[in-house]
């Protein structure tokens, strides 16, 4: 049993846990995700980590609810526990093969996506400790959806919050502060990592493609086992079918199948609006949670 | 003098199992076993024997059971095997201890399997003891995946002595007899339960939801938790995809997602979360044991199951219970047939599959004769959903965590024959990891030839 120390709302409908698992946190590095299965008959949830405590053995979730299952998950608190809790899974951020020298001498942007400012933040503090200061867009629909800006200002170079309705920082969509930023006011990006919404990554990397910047986005796929054997994750990368949970999810941007990646992810859709013969409803799509 | 036949085992109706997950045979009665039992000769030279692969002394747990000596035969198979309930299910025994029994010559040959089957269950069912092991020894082993080799290596060791710890990648033990056979071949919670736990009982520990290379390495796992050995047995779980257009359209899925979501997920039973998507019509392609669970399981879930297969009938690689089987619930057999391409509609589910018709040519390296495709014989089956069941491969995230562990070009860990050392010292692997997919028992005879082996090395 894994047991919630910590429990805490963010923004309406996201909330952050610090769960005990110290296997998982003496190994976590940024960019990797864990699966939970809450009780015997849950599904195994997949979430990106969103910051590990060695010493206290922790590691932080943030979670959206945006299916039962994480509907469901709101509903544990402090002292409650998970049945199945396992990670790290998949690989760590692309950064930390880099030397800290190649690192230093560039320009990183981060784009934050509602939810995806969760695994951005521990990315970086990475380079922060690292003595590499990143720029950070985040996105939200309107100002309490801005979640960990405080977090993220004490690790980052500037920190550029937009809202779909002006209610705080940039009035518009984080490619238009993108555009903006590189081109009225002359800022240079050699490498952005983008981690949110798919349908937003997406445009972020049709951007970059123009700007001409690298780009790296995390993909968060269905799945079930998160460890190569289901292969239900499966996208396309550059013309090859790769497994998110073993091959990422960190990919290059720019050569991800986003229409196809974008189709697999309502591959149980259906069975949650209408109970379609010889399909099993499925309580809520997992993914989507980073 | 004539010889008498098998006496037949009780099945459930085809018409009524195939809307349903109980299991598909009920096994002996005590009466029944006793009269089967009865039919072996005891030979001398037992042939039986030799074709088992950790040798269980076969004549010598049916002379028990001719004799009702229900508790003695628990023995004596415990001696050779901690998974009787389950080999006695699972097992080709047909291709194995079956086809040297002296009676198969002229006749039926004794019904091993049903009746090893029916010890394993007898033992459950009344609760026979089987936890005694030498004193303890105080040294640390580590069994890394809870399959039927890592089961059995853990089960041998702790027999030995040894303080065991079983480090399981899923939440729940058992492996493949847990994710990948389904339940109306092999029931979880009674028996793969039932004998999981006789191996706990022997003071084996397991700890689920450890990722080795991922939560933890082989060299933690060594230098910092003194771990003294280690068994590799995290079996070939990595599924195989054809390569042909349209694999990625919503409603294909590789047999080991589709199997999992309804066997580890339990997605069939009322409550449990993980949806499972099977259309009206289902294609399975493959031929073997997987691919007649896929399309068996798909039936069950109300669909018409098809078997798609490259070659014909004599090539299917499964077992010809299984074969059996499925046809009695209704699966359609489309042989000499091989896919080109899905098809998908404009939202990208499956709407049909493109095939070509075969037919057999010259033997190819593997003696089976070659399928070539027949041309302009092109046509495409109504499906909604293709499940790929084409075979596994081991799973990489072991050997590229652990610097010095030697693969060969099919992934598989290089082991030695008989020991199962590897390439670093103290670490040992066996089963579908080492031997790429196959069988349940000869994972088990790999699991338990490496538990001798390090109780070798250990004793030194």
């Amino acid at each position: 049993m894994y047991k919630i120390v910590e429990k805490r709302a963010l923004a309406p409908q996201i909330f952050l846990m610090d769960i005990e698992a110290p296997r998982v946190a003496k190994s976590a590095k940024a960019g990797q995700f864990v699966i939970i299965k809450m009780d015997e008959k849950g599904e195994r949830i997949p979430l990106t980590i969103s910051d590990f405590d060695v010493k206290r053995g922790t590691v932080t979730i943030v979670v959206q609810t945006i299916g039962c299952s994480t509907k469901e998950m709101e509903n544990y608190e402090v002292g409650d526990s998970f049945l199945d809790f396992v990670g790290p899974l998949g690989q760590a951020s692309e950064l930390m093969s880099e030397s800290i020298e190649e690192l230093k001498n560039k320009k990183i942007m981060f784009i934050a996506g509602g939810l995806g400012t969760a695994p951005v933040y521990p990315q970086v503090k990475w380079l922060n400790e690292q003595g590499v200061k990143a720029d950070v867009i985040i996105g939200a629909k309107a100002k309490e959806y801005v979640i960990m800006e405080e977090e993220m200002k004490s690790v980052a170079g500037t920190v550029y919050p937009c809202t779909d309705d002006g209610s705080y920082g940039y009035k518009g969509l984080v490619t238009n502060k993108l555009k903006e930023l590189v081109q009225n006011e002359g800022k240079k990006y050699d490498l952005v990592i983008a981690i949110g919404p798919m349908i937003m990554m997406k445009f972020v990397c049709k951007l970059t493609e123009e700007l001409g910047i690298t780009t790296i986005v995390s993909m968060n796929p269905i799945m079930v086992d998160g460890t190569g054997m289901c292969g239900g994750c499966r996208l396309t990368v550059d013309g090859e079918t790769k497994f998110a949970c073993v091959d990422g999810p960190e990919f290059d941007g720019h050569k991800v199948d986003f229409a196809e990646a974008m189709r697999r992810q309502t591959m149980y859709k259906s069975q949650e609006v209408s109970k379609t013969e010889g399909i099993k409803p499925g309580c809520g799509l997992v993914g989507g949670t980073k | 003098m004539s010889i008498k036949k098998r006496v037949p085992i009780a099945e459930q109706d085809p018409k009524v199992r195939a809307t349903n997950f109980e299991e598909v045979c009920q096994g002996y009665t005590e009466d029944e076993a006793v009269e089967e039992a009865s039919r072996c000769l005891n030979c001398k030279k037992p042939m039986c024997i030799t074709k088992c692969p950790v040798a269980i002394d076969i004549p010598g747990f049916i002379q028990h059971v001719k004799k009702r000596e229900f508790v003695e035969a628990v023995k004596v198979i415990d001696k050779y095997s901690t998974l009787p309930a389950v080999c006695g299910r699972v097992c080709p025994q047909e291709t194995q201890c079956e086809s040297k029994c002296i009676l198969g010559i002229k006749g039926d040959a004794v019904a091993i399997g049903k009746l090893e089957r029916f010890v394993g269950d007898y033992s459950r069912e009344h609760n026979v003891d089987l936890s005694e092991t030498k004193p303890k020894k105080g040294i640390k082993v580590a069994v890394i995946g809870s399959g039927p080799s890592g089961l059995t290596c853990a089960g041998e060791l702790a027999k030995d002595g040894y303080d065991v710890t079983i480090f399981e990648a899923l939440h729940e033990a058992g492996g493949v007899l847990i994710y990948g056979i389904p339940e109306f071949r092999l029931p979880k919670e009674t028996v793969v339960k039932h004998e999981v736990e006789n191996v706990v009982k022997l003071g084996v520990k397991i700890e689920t939801n450890v990722i080795i290379g991922r939560t933890v390495t082989i060299n933690q796992l060594m230098e910092e938790e003194d771990f003294k050995a280690i068994f590799i047995g995290s079996g070939a779980g990595l599924p195989m995809f054809m390569g042909i257009p349209g694999e990625n359209l919503n409603g294909v899925f590789s047999a080991n997602e589709f199997l999992t979501r309804n066997n580890l997920m339990k997605a069939f039973k009322e409550g449990y979360k993980t949806p499972i998507r099977v259309g009206k019509k289902v294609a399975v392609v493959g031929g073997g044991n997987v691919a007649m669970d896929a399309v068996r399981t798909s039936v069950r879930l109300g669909s018409e199951g098809h078997i798609v297969y490259r070659r014909s009938e004599s090539e299917l690689p499964a077992r010809a219970e299984e074969v059996h089987h499925a046809k009695e619930e209704g699966v359609i057999m489309d042989l000499l047939v091989n896919p080109l391409e899905i098809l998908g509609d404009a939202a990208g589910n499956v709407i049909g599959m493109k095939c070509i018709r075969m037919e057999l040519g010259e033997p190819d390296a593997s003696g089976r004769r070659r399928p070539v495709e027949l041309k302009g014989t092109e046509f495409t089956m109504d499906v909604d959903t293709v499940i790929m069941s084409l075979g596994t491969s081991p799973n990489p995230l072991i050997p590229l965590t652990t610097e010095g562990l030697d693969i060969n070009k099919k992934k598989c860990i290089i082991a030695e024959d008989g020991t199962g050392l590897t390439s670093i010292d103290n670490v040992y692997a066996g089963g579908d990891a080492v031997s790429g997919a196959a069988t349940v028992i000869l994972a088990m005879e790999a699991g338990k030839k490496a538990a001798k082996a390090i109780n070798e090395m250990l004793s030194k």
